[in-house]
């Protein structure tokens, strides 16, 4: 019945879910956890060797594979940080068995629907399945049921919901400038035959069609003035959430707002939705920059360090051309390496502390050395230093948009340099500064961390010519 | 007939913009909820009729799901949930109804400017519609920024919702898929804000938004 990797790769983690949803008990559960995400990981890179004919629902080509490829290692790296991070949460009776079941399901319906999100060939189905993607999340994120934690989910909630309908009408404005052109039917919203019709289409209905587009979708990926949720989600979830939430599903959403800006770049007489992107990736970054001050939340921190990576990351795209693109596709993929792996280790200081605020935690370094170096190099990296692998990302952006365009260039690193300011005067706190908080021992795995880790450190050193070339081949895909 | 079928499309999408109106100046939960599938019922019938015009059966479903669903199952699942929580039966708002009415009015003059001049291309009866289901759109996201209470902004966001499957009846033939899954989705979000919904009465007892305020991470 299931005979290629694609139907294989959606049926995984739906047959993953509904096991959890009945199977008791932690280890059972956690491990079953981990293999469903592992057999993900595996169908994943199964695409990279066999591409199988594009259908009216799912497609997979050199854009969608970076993501899937992504997304599936770091979905599979966090089933393994979560079995350690439950099974404390347990202990210390945070959570109920009840309430495990439940997660465990709703993790792999979530890695569901992102797959399905970044498979899908049609611009409906794309739609329903990052919607179906949000809406597991929200519950996620209120898994605590404290009244931060509802909090958080009801916000996250109402501007989801916001943001996903703005989307929806901005791809029933696609559908109609596509159906003068190829016809009513579902064709008018198949990606590839959308692609090659692009450039008859109305060009003033897709102009439209991108703002909403923009913002609904732009909502999701957490861009100023939209992020309002984000902070708050990431800081109420239980860890793991807040790792995939900022390392999967922000991509995702951006996923969905390339698709159209290649759609928008096909067509002549559109606008050019460059200036657009710049606009707004220039707004989160400096908006963000200055929010990371006086954040009295370690999770709440790297919350909006996630919104300022996500402001630079757009600002590539939208600078775009070959470069532009590159290293707005490697500065995403060493974000969600690197983010995911700050989350990792921040939820085991906040386990071992007890709290994750700052004002409990200090001095890391000398009471809890292995995790203490650990965060120190991951903060290291998501601040831009060398020799990691952001730094080369943002050198590569830096430089495209001095080519390009030397004030915004100078923008872009006025929020770099303020947030890298930010970040190293907490990180002073949290690592080195007086010891503060419980000092016992505790026994975690930093594995899926530092496998992260060495993956950026690795990239900054030397990136591999057949993922350089591959890369590059996406660029150009990009305009 | 092509003169009716426009006049019948153009009178049903308008009445839903006035309905949506109506929302915005109830003061009351349950009349809000009466609103609200009545709301739901017009856009039954709207839809019903872009199915007979533009001969499509399949968009008699989704009118079916428009009755079934959104005009009677939830507001009774909201009406009941009021009663048994023994909700505050009033609303409160941001601001004032009057300014609330205005910015409605600037709102509907907005999308009218904005859809109208790039969908010249388009039938009339597409025109009409979409210009028509921006403004419902656009009222159902006015209602709730300006609602304090978590069921009237669930109302908002049900209404907003109308809006956008008067847009996707309007496009001519567009697939099915979309249209069940909206509805699908709907019912999957009305089930996320009832657990919340609960939730949230356990932890505060009131489902007012603003009690929620003094636990607020985001006034850091």
């Amino acid at each position: 019945m299931i005979t290629d990797p694609i139907s294989a790769l959606l049926a995984v983690p739906l047959l993953a879910a509904v096991l959890l949803a009945v199977l008791p008990g932690y280890r059972l559960s956690a491990a079953l956890n981990i293999i469903a995400s592992l057999a993900s990981l595996v169908l994943a890179l199964l695409l990279l060797f066999y591409r199988p004919v594009a259908n009216q629902y799912v497609v997979v080509d050199d854009l969608n594979v970076v993501f899937i490829l992504l997304n599936s290692f770091v979905g599979f790296t966090t089933s393994v940080f979560s079995a350690g991070y439950i099974g404390h949460e347990l202990r210390h009776a945070r959570l109920s068995l009840r309430h495990l079941r439940f997660y465990h399901a709703l993790f792999q319906l979530m890695q569901f629907g992102m797959a399905l999100a970044l498979l899908a060939n049609n611009i409906g189905l794309m739609w329903v399945a990052l919607e179906f993607a949000t809406l597991t999340t929200v519950v996620l994120v209120g898994l605590y049921r404290t009244s931060e934690a509802l909090e958080a989910a009801w916000k996250y909630f109402i501007l989801g919901s916001v943001g996903i309908a703005l989307a929806l009408f901005g791809t029933i404005l696609v559908y109609l400038a596509a159906r003068p052109v190829v016809g009513e039917g579902m064709d008018g919203m198949v990606w590839t035959v959308l692609i090659a019709h692009a450039r008859d289409f109305d060009p003033s209905l897709l102009n439209i069609a991108f703002v909403f587009l923009l913002l609904g979708y732009g909502t999701k990926v957490g861009l100023v003035p939209m992020h309002a949720w984000l902070p708050d989600a990431h800081a109420e979830g239980p860890t793991p959430v807040s790792a995939v939430l900022s390392g999967l599903l922000l991509n995702v959403a951006l996923y969905a707002l390339l698709r159209f800006k290649i759609l928008l770049a096909a067509n002549p007489l559109a606008v050019v939705p460059g200036p657009l992107m710049i606009g707004v990736g220039l707004l989160s970054l400096i908006f963000a920059a200055f929010m990371l001050y006086r954040r009295r939340d370690i999770k709440r921190l790297f919350a909006y360090s996630s919104i300022e990576h996500m402001g630079i990351i757009v600002f590539a795209f939208g600078i775009a051309g070959p470069l532009g693109n590159f290293a707005g596709l490697l500065q995403m993929t060493m974000h969600s390496l690197t983010k995911s792996a700050i989350f990792f280790s921040v939820g085991h200081v906040a386990q071992v502390k007890g709290t994750q605020r700052f004002v409990g935690v200090g001095g890391l370094t000398v009471t809890h050395p292995i995790l203490g170096w650990m965060l120190v190099a991951a903060v290291a990296a998501i601040a831009g230093l060398p020799p990691f692998g952001i730094f080369t990302s943002e050198f590569l952006i830096a430089t495209s948009s001095f080519a390009r365009a030397p004030v915004l260039a100078a923008l872009l690193v006025l929020g770099l340099l303020v947030a890298f300011g930010a970040l190293l005067l907490r990180l002073n706190d949290l690592a080195f500064g007086e010891v503060k908080g419980a000092t016992e021992r505790m026994r975690f795995s930093c594995v899926p961390a530092f496998v992260h880790l060495s993956l950026v450190l690795v990239a900054g050193f030397w990136l591999p010519a057949p993922l350089v070339g591959w890369f590059h081949n996406v660029a150009a895909l990009l305009g | 007939m092509h003169g009716m079928e426009f006049d019948v499309a153009h009178m049903l999408a308008g009445l839903l913009v006035l309905v949506s109106f109506m929302m915005l100046y109830q003061d009351r939960l349950y009349a809000l909820l009466n609103v609200l599938a009545l709301h739901a019922g017009i856009l039954a019938l709207s839809v019903a009729w872009q199915a007979f015009i533009q001969d499509a059966p399949h968009l008699y479903i989704t009118a079916a799901i428009a009755l079934g669903i959104k005009a009677i199952l939830i507001p009774w699942a909201l009406r009941r949930m009021v009663f048994r929580m023994g909700l505050h039966r009033e609303i409160e708002t941001v601001v004032g109804i009057g300014l609330t009415m205005l910015v409605g009015m600037a709102l509907v003059a907005l999308s009218v400017e904005v859809m109208l001049p790039v969908t010249a291309h388009a039938d009339p009866v597409t025109r009409e519609d979409l210009a028509l289901a921006l403004s419902v759109v656009l009222i159902g996201m006015l209602m709730m920024v300006t609602r304090r209470n978590a069921v009237s902004q669930v109302v908002g966001f049900l209404s907003m919702e109308n809006g956008i499957i008067l847009a996707a009846a309007g496009a001519h033939g567009m697939p099915l898929v979309v249209e069940i899954s909206i509805a699908f989705s709907i019912l999957v979000a009305l089930i996320v804000i009832g657990v919340f919904l609960f939730r949230i009465r356990e932890r505060f007892d009131t489902v007012d938004i603003g009690a929620l305020e003094p636990f607020g991470g985001g006034r850091e």
